[in-house]
């Protein structure tokens, strides 16, 4: 019997459980978009059929990092940009649970840069959602790693020299297995695109556009946009890789450009998860590790009886 | 007093099977009965460099490297980039030969392989001179000759084992036992024919020396093995499952020998990016439920900082080990040294609250590892094993039945669901998982896991209120700051009832004490049995627990000594800052011995340091510091 009874539990799932009964008023702007992501995460959830108490959502810092505040589930409020290794682990730890990260662009992009392309290079099974409003919020508008280059603030007064970072393209390039780019601005396709990354059997990357009304103000608030899987415009195979990655440089450089393109860039079913991967090679339980503590039952071998008789 | 004993040193270049051909040289004399110690000196190269491994053994246990040694087996570096110009750093293919010859003792024995060291070369280096000032004996054969014979060039050091037991007069059948264990087939013949002609061929040489090899017996078994073993072997006994780390020396042993053997024990083991994700998984695990650890050496350990300071903040359990080496920055990587205290206790922002144990040998690596994943587990806090490159490397016997303990997978102050159902929970729906006063009286909070049914809280790094909420209330923050901090105060008693990681050595009512933490306490034990012989009134502890630091203990102990010296590897006297520290006085008490050059202490340098620091006279050695108390 699981000690985890939360998990696969049979039951209809209320998008309301995921708010809070005494809800933390919420430290963001009126009008940021990070509503947005709260919002479809939360609408999401019925629609995957997961609860609160199998969720865990793994946040970096930054205002993004505020998620699991306002989101009723397990929470973990780590460090700034490494989200991503504990998430991972609690993964593997226990691999039943619904593992989900987010984070900033600085978070993902900048200071956990490392760490995202690892997460991603690994294929392990779970989301990671980065608000991407090309500034850093927090510390009050400073410029960040994808803002356009150009971009002035009170740390770059004469505009950034730097070319921003294509976290689309890199994410291909890194491993990912599930790469889309939503906006907050259209919640019904967000709610989607993490409904979908959800039940990926893999690393689904979502950046996520969340505009800054207060500290990127001259920015726009990410429409009109364009699903690409709804224009014409843009007829390509998702699966495919060199055509993704042709979709994907096209959809970093107009958005520098005002164009705003989201939808799913990327999607490999055939890739087997981390976890699989790991346990292929035996160096992985089949019963989830966390279970083995709550078992009465569980033969736990000493060293004594197994490595001490090559030391005799 | 040593005279009865044997300390063989194999040298040669790294590569040359030194380390493997040491431990076998042990091992057999361990099995002959007699008692073992290893000390083991490498250069940071793959290959070529001088390496050494002395094998100390008596009949009378062993708990330190001896002074000098009195057999030198050099084998010569056959990976030396320029065997025979002068290099940058000397000749190389020579040094193990002539490198530190000045501590082999007089009348001691230096068997070279004339095989690979040319004799003129070897005439350079005023060998001969020397050998008749000290009254060795010194006795070139070719090794490489008789290797080559039956086999490959490698087998020289088997041949230098053989040829070491015919001049020793040591039985040749333990060697075999060993050779036929780990070999099978054309290689075991081909080594076995080795081991033999050279046991024959220095037979004849007849070297006529003082050297007596002890004899003894084992009344239980015994095992061999490092204290890298003694840690990973802790840790999976408590039911460690989980580890994640770099690759860093000397860390990156306790690293593989886990990995070798966490998925036979179901367990996981991962390698990763770097050491901020290292820390970072093992918390992952931990928050999920799984008793984790990590680790690294000093400059990886720095980056596990931020996530030691989150594991504090949210009180994850979790047990990292720091092994030092010789710093700062890169320092020096192979060579041990214990200037990391100071980090280990207070990297990372705000007042810490963590728990730090130093182990001074393999059976307290074994034993306060396990105590750390204890402590770590039932107060929720991180818990930190430090040790460094001497302990990590060297090998000791010791009987296996101190390791036939029970196992304890116990994962400490969490609650299963039916627990969580009573507990309290805030109006939010969240499970009151930090709360003010735990309803058992204590500092502890219990936890749940994710998954668990009614148990989702908030973990954050940010200052939080019950049931995780991010809160700024200054009565909140109080009441969380000493909750977090008062764990200390109930871990030290918890310590000082249950398990003392202190000991004590030399005769109770001894005028003089010498303090000591970590690896160097075997080698000032067998100093202060010395200064007793000696004449003086001496005696000595050694402390482990770095913190929360046993504050009675060491009172009792200083107030019971009229002085005390103070012995660290390290420049700026770390130990001892932090007991003055602790106790708030006993500066004018304490005075210290230093020694920073790459090598752990010898029993004699802390033998004369002692003396010269009680007649107050300067320290005859260069390669030691000594530091007066307070007012002197």
């Amino acid at each position: 019997m699981s000690a985890f009874s939360a998990i696969n539990e049979e039951r209809e799932i209320e998008r309301d459980e995921f708010t809070p009964g005494i809800e933390p008023q919420a430290t963001w702007c009126p009008g940021c978009g990070d509503f947005g992501v709260l919002k479809a995460l939360k609408q999401a959830m019925p629609e995957v059929g997961k609860n609160p108490d199998e969720v865990a959502l793994f946040t970096g810092i930054g205002c993004s990092g505020k998620l699991n505040s306002y989101f009723n589930s397990y929470g973990f409020h780590t460090i700034h940009g490494r989200s991503l290794p504990v998430a991972r682990a609690a993964k593997l730890a226990n691999p039943n649970l619904e593992v989900i990260a987010a984070g900033g662009d600085g978070d993902g992009y900048g200071i956990g840069g490392n760490h995202t392309i690892h997460t991603a290079r690994e294929n392990h099974d779970m989301t990671y959602i980065v608000f991407n409003n090309e500034i850093f919020g927090l510390t009050k508008g400073q410029t960040s790693p994808t803002s356009p280059k150009g971009h002035k603030s009170k740390t770059q007064p004469h505009g950034s020299a730097k070319s921003p970072i294509r976290p689309l393209s890199q994410q291909l390039n890194a491993g990912a297995t599930y790469i889309a780019r939503t906006a907050a601005v259209n919640p019904n396709q967000a709610k989607e695109i993490i409904a979908e990354a959800i039940e990926h059997d893999g690393f689904a990357h979502i950046d996520f556009l969340t505009q800054c009304p207060t500290w990127n103000k001259d920015a726009k608030h990410y429409v009109p946009y364009t699903d690409v899987q709804q224009s014409d415009e843009f007829d390509f195979d998702v699966s495919d890789r060199a055509e993704a990655a042709e979709m994907m440089r096209k959809t970093e450089e107009r958005l520098y450009e005002g164009e705003v393109l989201t939808g799913r860039m990327y999607i490999e079913d055939e890739r087997p998860s981390y976890g699989e991967e790991k346990r292929q090679i035996g160096e992985m339980p089949e019963e989830p590790l966390a279970e083995r503590y709550f078992d009465e039952d569980a033969e736990w071998e000493r060293t004594y009886d197994n490595l001490l008789e090559h030391h005799k | 007093m040593t005279d009865n004993e044997l300390i063989w040193r194999i040298a040669g270049g790294s590569g040359d099977g030194i380390d493997s051909t040491s431990q076998n040289f042990a091992k057999a004399l361990m099995w002959s009965g007699l008692n073992v110690f290893t000390h083991r000196h490498y250069p940071s190269r793959i290959r070529g460099g001088h390496t050494y491994v002395e094998v100390r053994a008596k009949d009378e246990p062993v708990q330190s490297r001896g002074d000098g040694y009195n057999f030198l087996l050099a084998l010569g570096d056959s990976f030396a980039r320029n065997p025979q110009e002068e290099a940058y750093y000397g000749k190389e293919e020579l040094k193990p030969l002539y490198e530190n010859f000045d501590d082999l003792r007089e009348g001691g024995v230096l068997l070279y392989d004339e095989g690979l060291l040319d004799d003129e070369d070897v005439d350079e280096i005023g060998l001969e001179e020397a050998a008749e000032e000290n009254n060795w004996h010194v006795v070139p054969m070719d090794l490489r000759g008789i290797a080559k014979e039956h086999g490959r060039e490698i087998m020289r050091n088997t041949a230098g084992i053989g040829a070491t037991a015919a001049i020793l007069d040591i039985s040749t059948d333990e060697f075999e036992k060993l050779i036929k264990q780990n070999m099978s087939g054309d290689m075991q013949e081909a080594n076995l024919n080795v081991l033999h002609d050279a046991y024959e061929a220095a037979s004849e040489l007849d070297v006529d020396h003082d050297i007596e090899v002890p004899e003894g017996s084992h009344d239980e078994e015994q095992v061999i093995l490092s204290g890298s073993n003694a840690i990973s072997y802790g840790a999976i006994d408590e039911g460690c499952r989980f580890i994640s780390g770099y690759p860093m020396t000397p860390w990156t042993d306790v690293f593989t020998i886990m990995s070798q053997h966490l998925p036979s024990f179901g367990g996981i083991s991962e390698q990763v990016e770097d050491e901020i994700a290292a820390a970072a998984l093992a918390l992952g695990a931990s928050h999920a439920g799984v008793k984790a650890m990590s680790g690294s050496s000093g400059g990886g350990f720095a980056l596990m900082s931020e996530p030691l300071g989150l594991a504090e903040m949210t009180e994850t359990p979790i047990v990292l080990v720091e092994a030092m080496r010789a710093g700062p920055s890169t320092g020096m990587p192979t060579k041990p040294e214990q200037a990391d205290l100071e980090h280990v206790l207070y990297t990372s922002q705000g007042d810490s609250a963590r728990v730090v144990f130093a182990p001074a040998n393999i059976r307290e690596c074994y034993t306060q590892t396990r105590s750390a994943f204890r402590i770590a587990y039932e107060y929720q806090i991180p818990a930190i094993v430090i040790y460094d490159q001497k302990i990590q490397g060297e090998l000791r016997n010791l009987p296996a039945s101190h390791f036939d303990e029970e196992p304890n997978a116990d994962p400490g102050s969490v609650l299963t669901e039916e627990e969580i159902q009573d507990a309290a929970h805030h109006s939010s729906g969240k499970f009151q998982r930090f709360l003010h006063e735990p309803e058992d009286g204590s500092n502890v909070s219990p936890r749940s896991v994710p998954g668990q049914k009614d148990g989702r809280f908030l973990a954050t790094g940010n200052e939080h209120n019950p049931s995780g909420h991010i809160s700024e209330d200054p009565e909140n923050r109080i009441a969380q700051m000493n909750r977090r901090l008062n764990k200390l105060d109930d871990i030290r008693a918890d310590l000082d009832e249950n398990t003392s990681h202190q000991t004590y050595h030399g005769p109770e009512d001894a005028d003089y004490g010498i303090l000591v933490w970590g690896s160097q306490q075997g080698t000032v034990f067998e100093a202060v049995d010395r200064l007793n012989e000696n004449g003086h009134s001496v005696k000595a502890l050694g402390v482990s627990d770095m913190a929360p630091y046993p504050k009675e203990e060491v009172s009792e102990w200083l107030e019971s000594v009229d002085e005390a010296l103070v012995v660290e590897m390290n420049a700026t006297a770390q130990f001892r800052g932090l007991t003055q520290k602790e106790l708030g006085k006993y500066g004018d008490k304490m005075s210290s011995l230093l020694k920073y050059n790459g090598n752990p202490f010898e029993p004699a340098e802390i033998v004369d340091g002692f003396e010269s620091s009680i007649d107050g006279e300067e320290l005859a050695a260069s390669n030691m510091k000594y530091v007066p108390a307070a007012g002197d």
